[in-house]
């Protein structure tokens, strides 16, 4: 297979670039709401100039799940292809385009929430309403991101024209893997928002079908930390072999990892919904059971990363039991972040499948435990490895290079957000396991023991909530350094190879008809009855209320 | 497609995990009983007052029968209505005696609430037009806290009651 890597023409460099500066100035608006939570939530600290907590709680997850993440990505797969398949002038218009449309649909958004009138958090929940620009904003940032889908499945297309008979590159097939997923994913959302919120919240109807927004919302919603994990992947599987001077372990198995991705992050909403009241009891257990099958490409993963990492140490002369294991390149901070990034999913996926285990979900529900869970996987693994990414993308695209003293910084970043994070997210798991709930403004309820140690907990999240913000500022310093101050040169775009002898992979694996019909054909079995159902047995539907977040 | 022996040994072992720890789960979910809060009861979430239950006098909690008890609660932004005891006055503390089984049933006049008994497997959320309802036994002393959890606006950590087992 020819891995020969394509040069990144000026204009394609701006564009990569300009998904990456949202990015980081996401990171730093969003951190610091984040460090703000923590400090109310210590009950030592008060919002100056009447800010409501659930205004920055809202700003804190829209701008970080939803801003921060999608613009990332959507920049790296963009670079992602345009290194392997290549990107036509057209395409990169259309590819501006979609940045543009997320943009105005982002600044919609966020001037909405920071005036006060769209209080209603990152999943907003019907009947809350909230501002009508705000379901607008919503809007556009998807229908962006399905443009620049369309671009990619465009971009990859005529590649496989112009070079019939060959197998997609690895990285191009992982990308349009995800960027199916997410068009799949978002339809729900989509619908939700474009038929149910906005013109209830035009008041061209009267009421809305709340059950059937959250079972919409969520259709989409457990996908899209899917959307955040695959390009994690992607640097893993095809990535860090590169960075640590070794091959790819298997290409067909990282292709099947994939699929089985594919097909098994979408029909799997209502393990979010387990403790609602109108879903029958056995179609949430069969979701279960198709959550739980994401855990075979996961082993599979966690398998062949482990694997490369023993075969390039071996192979480097390193003996022994662990020998090879020493030897990591761990001063190198292209491969440390996302390192750290991987060892935190061992006990965020842990955490996760007690999450999705039907009637054990009840102890945690909605705890700050659910909390502590995510700011494992997306807020470390995902996060971290971006971070890993970042630290070779952004001189690459900039034409500058990662000093050794940026790389000890990363390296100094990377320690800081392990040890914050350990604290913040260690704290949260424990509070939830005693009952304390998530999204809730400092409170002491009724008093006692209970809360008492509720508190005590929050203390900690506020240290490490603390940390992390340190951690914060010092990757938007190490970004502004690479993006205009780090010196001039050419740093490497890490792509790993296949090994000279290794097998081919089978044709099937390529076959989208396939994959992509049997992903839907298992989404229509998951959803089909019980969305009936939802509509069939719906009780009447609910007015709006704009009054419980702020708004007259 | 080749798996190196010892990968096809790993994903046997942990798909086999798998399918074990499934097993169990619906075991304990279609045999025990164990499913989460699922009623499928519907009600018009303007006039919840149709349903006995969230009448006004007939709110808090009922002795049934000796040691079975049920709790109606009608959940808005930003209280859990109780009812009210004999003087008349608002009630924000059940009290049960310990081994008590507890029924608590519970709506809501206007958006999506949560209905947690902090250190209890009562854990449900609460939506418009739906009953939640979920039964367990109180087999500990103590005094558990009540909270919404659910965000349901800005007044949202200021909903909360208190459960005492005695």
């Amino acid at each position: 297979m020819s891995t020969k890597q394509l040069t990144f023409s000026k204009q394609e460099s701006t564009l990569y670039m300009v998904f990456m500066h949202v990015t980081f100035v996401s990171l730093l608006i969003g951190g610091l709401m984040g460090l703000l939570q923590t400090l109310v939530r210590s009950g030592k600290y008060t919002l100056p100039f009447n800010i409501d907590y659930y205004t920055i709680l809202t700003v804190h997850g829209v701008i970080l799940g939803l801003v921060l993440t999608t613009f990332f990505i959507i920049g790296f797969q963009f670079s992602l292809l345009g290194k392997t398949v290549g990107i036509s002038k057209k395409q990169l218009r259309a590819a501006w385009l979609s940045f543009w449309v997320m943009l105005v649909g982002t600044v919609m958004a966020a001037i909405t929430i920071l005036i006060g009138e769209a209080s209603v958090l990152f999943t907003f929940y019907a009947p809350l309403q909230a501002h009508p620009a705000f379901y607008f904003g919503l809007a556009f940032v998807i229908i962006g991101s399905w443009i620049a889908a369309i671009t990619n499945f465009r971009q990859l297309y005529v590649w496989k024209k112009a070079n019939k008979g060959q197998k997609s590159p690895l990285l191009a097939f992982m990308v349009t893997i995800n960027m199916a997923m997410w068009v799949i994913a978002s339809l729900g959302v989509a619908t939700a928002v474009l038929i149910q919120f906005i013109p209830w919240s035009l008041g061209y109807a009267e009421t809305i079908n709340v059950l059937l927004t959250r079972t919409l919302f969520w259709y989409f919603g457990h996908p899209l930390v899917y959307f955040w994990l695959l390009p994690a992947y992607m640097a893993w599987y095809a990535i860090i072999p590169k960075i640590i001077g070794g091959k790819l372990f298997s290409d067909s198995l990282a292709r099947l990892a994939f699929i089985l991705l594919l097909m098994f992050s979408i029909p799997v909403g209502f393990h979010h919904q387990l403790t609602e009241p109108g879903i029958d009891p056995t179609w949430k257990f069969i979701q279960v059971v198709l959550t739980f099958m994401v855990i075979i490409p996961s082993l599979m993963t966690a398998f062949s990363i482990f694997a490369t990492f023993e075969i390039t140490g071996r192979r480097k002369g390193y003996r022994g039991v662990f020998g090879w294991f020493r030897k990591l390149p761990w001063k190198d901070v292209r491969f440390l972040a996302p390192f750290i990034g991987m060892l935190a999913f061992i006990p965020g996926g842990a955490g996760g499948i007690i999450n999705a285990s039907h009637q054990m979900n009840s102890l945690i529900h909605n705890t700050i435990w659910v909390t502590g869970h995510f700011h494992l996987t997306a807020a470390t693994t995902v996060i971290l490895t971006f971070f890993g990414i970042a630290y070779w993308l952004i001189p690459h695209l900039t034409g500058r290079t990662l000093t050794a003293k940026l790389n000890r910084l990363g390296i100094l970043q990377t320690i800081i957000w392990t040890v914050g994070m350990t604290i913040m997210s260690t704290s949260m798991h424990i509070q939830g396991l005693l009952g304390g709930p998530r999204r809730s403004n400092f409170s002491e309820y009724a008093g006692g023991e209970q809360v008492a140690t509720w508190i005590n907990y929050q203390l900690a999240q506020a240290i490490g909530g603390s940390i992390l913000f340190i951690g914060i500022i010092l990757m938007v310093y190490i970004f502004i350094q690479l993006a205009f101050f780090a010196p001039r040169g050419h740093e490497e775009y890490p792509i790993a190879e296949e090994e000279s002898d290794a097998l081919p992979t089978p044709k099937v694996l390529e076959n989208w008809y396939l994959w992509v019909g049997l992903t839907i054909a298992l989404i229509l079995f998951a959803y089909t009855i019980p969305v009936i159902d939802i509509i069939k047995h719906s009780p009447p539907g609910s007015v709006p209320f704009s009054w419980p977040i702020g708004r007259s | 497609m080749h798996f190196h022996k010892y990968e096809k040994i790993w994903l046997i072992f942990g798909s086999g995990s798998l399918i074990v720890f499934l097993m169990v789960l619906g075991f304990a979910a279609f045999w025990k009983g164990t499913h989460p809060q699922s009623h499928i009861e519907t009600i018009d979430p303007q006039n919840i007052e149709a349903h006995e239950a969230f009448q006004a006098e007939n709110l808090g909690l009922h002795e049934v029968e000796d040691g079975k008890y049920i709790v109606n609660i009608v959940a808005s932004a930003f209280n859990y209505d109780l009812g009210k005891d004999e003087n008349g006055d608002i009630v924000k503390t059940i009290r049960v005696p310990k081994g008590s089984s507890v029924l608590f049933q519970i709506t809501t006049r206007d958006v999506v609430h949560g209905f947690q008994v902090a250190g209890t497997n009562v854990n449900m959320m609460v939506e418009p037009g739906h009953i939640s309802r979920f039964e367990t036994v109180l087999k500990n002393n103590g005094e558990f806290t009540i909270v919404c959890n659910e965000y349901c606006g800005i007044g949202h950590h200021l909903m909360f009651g208190t459960v005492e087992v005695y």
